[in-house]
């Protein structure tokens, strides 16, 4: 009796210890996502849709493809509520998970990412800032693990500017043009200002601004000024419950929305939906498509959604937002790929992984392959250029969905190359950074 | 010297050059202001009844709006949505009472002050809970948008906000004027040990001041919610409410309409004819600065119970 009780005690034993070996070894061959999300708070609105498009595309590649190439993406969110010391505080609790750390950050909050941009740099942890952020991150010797893709918040300007002028009749017809900006007054609203005036001086248009502060839940006074100015075109700088005040305050002078355009962070649903009928003709930027049409998001249906999992309702995927999370994932797990070339198919660091980042070069052959042609820009990052000189396409709302209205924009990339230059060589001198020269790192990689 | 011409000249200047629209930037205040009397009323009802500064009003706003909304996307009639919801909030107002506020009874102001903040994060996290964080449109047919009056632009929904806050004004004076229950909570409000003394029962008037709370923060979440949509922002309106009561007085009804009156008139003409001297944005803290002015010399508002303590 004596000797089978201990015969169980074996093999129990050892089947234990085989499935916790394989736990174990599974849990190895794992690639560890840090996810800086805001589910609550009054960003929520905005924050949810990007995180739930955002882990879908993750839960996709794994139920789709098994990984990336073969490695598990594993990822776990932390709440910030759009707060910057939550923000920290969340990157410091998961930039040590997973068998190698934390892969990648996307804070998607240019506060946050302020906050992170030196520690990610310390740490060697990539700052995803996919159209956020510093824009002058895109210098790559002076912010080597900060990257921008696919365009900042001068090159979105740029091409606002583009758009007007198109309207207008060409760019020469801009002089004497009256074009105000209502921004958020806080460093993300700012960013857009010195390119917007720089253009004025080129073009010709008077330029105005107006701030409203956070969180925009009142701007009665800056749209009775705005009503007095007479502007030709009114561009905006906002975010959250600021973008959907902004647009029926417009309504409420009567101003025409067809002349109304923001930037991609005031351009989705919850942005023009309590406008009701007001917000009808309102337009904005997006560096990325619309809609839930693309193959990329038809997987998503059918391998997540259809399995029942996915983080949505399946009547919110392909809304704007949701869009730009599967977008940012699919940039990062791009990477991903393009390191795992160079460097094995397992789980990376993040000084590994920002190798990828820096030769993403995402063509669009690539983009239809992954079947999300019209949804993604074509980008090339390289060791200096961290942006990758992506494009900006224009949408209008038509009171139920939104709608692309342009083909991709190309910004003036080489006006807007000599701006970063300068602004981040300006941050080097004051922090006491010394940029790298990108030939050596690519002839050290080579 | 630009810039004190700027600040102390150039303001004045601009308003004698187009007088319309310095009016027309007048009343917009006004009306807006009026808005955050709506919010400011919930804080006064239940400070002036029990001495509690309520952290929770500007949650309370949010979750009256969210009940109601919720049950109308459901597919509830406007109708049976408001009794459902008013339901709510004596419900809620019998929860604080019962948890909150009657365990808590011979605590100093600051812990129910403290037990109150403890109230707001968890409206808010049920109300995310059982209605999502999305943004929700409010349509219970409230006129809104453009209206030129004598050459002054200004919204039909603000019109709407101004009369409620008017009728509500009136309601409650008389309420607390004219009534029983009003008497009783004026006592409670000059002297809590002196009402308890003569049996007023003081669990019942938390009650009473709590869903009279609750049922003002459902018409300010109705009134703001059509304006911006129901949001989880909405419960930063109460942000606008705190200069409000500064300037009125914690413990004055009508107080909280002119402090509204006023942070609303100010802050817009500060906005418009300031603002760009000190760098745009200036609307929040300018209420804030008034406040502080006011409370260094009238540090009980303008209709407040001055409060003199005898050591």
């Amino acid at each position: 009796m004596k000797a089978w009780k201990g015969a169980i005690g074996v093999v129990a034993a050892a089947v234990a210890a085989g499935l916790l070996v394989g736990g174990v070894a599974e849990a190895q061959n794992e690639q560890f996502v840090p996810r800086l999300v805001y589910r609550t708070g009054p960003y929520a609105p905005n924050g949810i849709p990007f995180a739930d498009g955002y882990a879908d595309y993750l839960d996709l590649v794994n139920a789709r493809d098994r990984g990336v190439g073969g490695v598990k993406i594993t990822y776990e969110e932390c709440e910030t509520a759009y707060n910057n010391d939550k923000g920290v505080e969340c990157y410091e609790r998961l930039k040590h998970k997973g068998p190698t750390g934390a892969s990648w950050v996307d804070p998607l909050s240019t506060g946050i990412s302020y906050a992170l941009l030196e520690r990610t740099a310390a740490d060697k942890i990539p700052l995803i800032m996919m159209g956020y952020g510093r824009a002058d991150a895109s210098y790559g010797p002076v912010f080597p693990y900060a990257f921008t893709y696919p365009a900042t918040y001068w090159a979105g300007a740029d091409a606002i500017i583009q758009y007007v002028g198109s309207q207008e009749g060409g760019l020469d017809k801009l002089k004497g043009k009256k074009i105000a900006l209502v921004y958020h007054d806080s460093a993300y609203g700012k960013e857009p200002i010195a390119t917007l005036e720089k253009l004025s001086q080129r073009y010709g248009y008077q330029f105005s601004k107006f701030a409203v502060a956070h969180p925009g839940l009142e701007q009665k006074a800056t749209w009775l000024e705005i009503r007095r100015l007479r502007p030709n075109w009114v561009l905006m700088w906002g975010w959250g419950v600021m973008n959907s005040t902004a647009v029926k305050e417009a309504a409420a002078i009567g101003y025409p929305m067809t002349h109304f355009v923001g930037i991609w962070w005031s351009a989705s649903e919850p942005d023009v939906e309590p406008a009701g009928a007001a917000g009808k003709g309102y337009k904005a930027a997006n560096i990325t498509g619309v809609g839930a049409k693309f193959p990329v998001i038809q997987d998503i249906l059918k391998y997540v959604y259809g399995k029942g999992g996915g983080h949505a309702t399946k009547a919110k995927v392909g809304e704007v937002l949701y869009d730009r999370g599967v977008v940012n994932a699919i940039y990062d797990t791009e990477a991903l790929r393009i390191a795992q070339a160079r460097y094995g198919k397992k789980p990376l660091t993040g000084e590994q992984i920002q190798w990828g980042f820096e030769h993403l070069n995402l063509t669009a052959g690539r983009i239809k392959q992954l079947g999300a042609a019209g949804l993604v820009t074509p980008i090339h990052v390289t060791c200096t250029d961290h942006e990758g000189g992506g494009d900006v396409k224009i949408q209008q709302w038509d009171g139920h969905h939104w709608k692309t209205i342009t083909d991709w924009i190309k910004p003036h990339r080489r006006m807007l190359w000599e701006m970063y230059k300068a602004s981040a060589l300006a941050y080097a001198k004051e922090k006491g950074i010394t940029p790298r020269d990108c030939s050596k790192v690519e002839a050290a990689a080579k | 010297m630009h810039f004190l011409y700027t600040v102390l000249i150039d303001p004045f200047v601009q308003i004698a050059g187009d007088p319309r629209f310095f009016v027309e930037v007048l009343t917009g205040g006004l009306l807006t202001g009026v808005m955050y009397s709506l919010v400011a009323l919930g804080f006064v009802i239940i400070y002036k009844a029990s001495r509690v500064f309520n952290f929770a009003q500007g949650t309370m706003v949010l979750f009256a709006a969210l009940m109601l909304v919720g049950q109308m996307e459901m597919g509830a009639p406007a109708w049976l949505a408001l009794g459902t919801t008013c339901g709510v909030m004596v419900g809620l107002a019998f929860a604080v009472e019962r948890l909150v506020l009657r365990p808590m009874v011979n605590q100093s102001e600051i812990i129910l002050f403290m037990a109150t903040l403890g109230i707001s994060f968890f409206l808010e996290g049920l109300g995310q809970l059982m209605w999502g964080g999305d943004v929700h449109t409010l349509e219970l047919g409230i006129p809104s948008g453009p209206l030129t009056l004598g050459g002054i632009l200004v919204n039909k929904l603000d019109l709407v906000g101004a009369a409620v806050a008017g009728l509500l004004v009136t309601a409650l004076a008389l309420f607390f004027r004219w009534t029983s229950v009003g008497r009783v909570l004026r006592a409670v409000a000059d002297d809590h040990q002196a009402a308890l003394s003569v049996g007023v029962p003081l669990k019942v008037v938390w009650v009473i001041v709590w869903t009279m709370a609750g049922l003002v923060a459902l018409v300010a979440g109705i009134m703001w919610g059509s304006s911006l949509g129901v949001q989880f922002s909405l419960s930063l309106v109460a942000l606008k409410a705190l200069p409000v009561l500064i300037l009125g007085g914690f413990t004055s009804v009508p107080g909280a309409i002119v402090g509204g009156l006023i942070v609303g008139a100010t802050e817009k003409v500060g906005e418009v004819f300031w603002g760009p001297a000190l760098g745009g944005a200036v609307e929040n803290w300018f209420a804030y600065l008034l406040a502080l002015i006011f409370l260094l010399f009238r540090p009980q508002g303008l209709f407040g119970e001055r409060i003199i303590e005898r050591v």
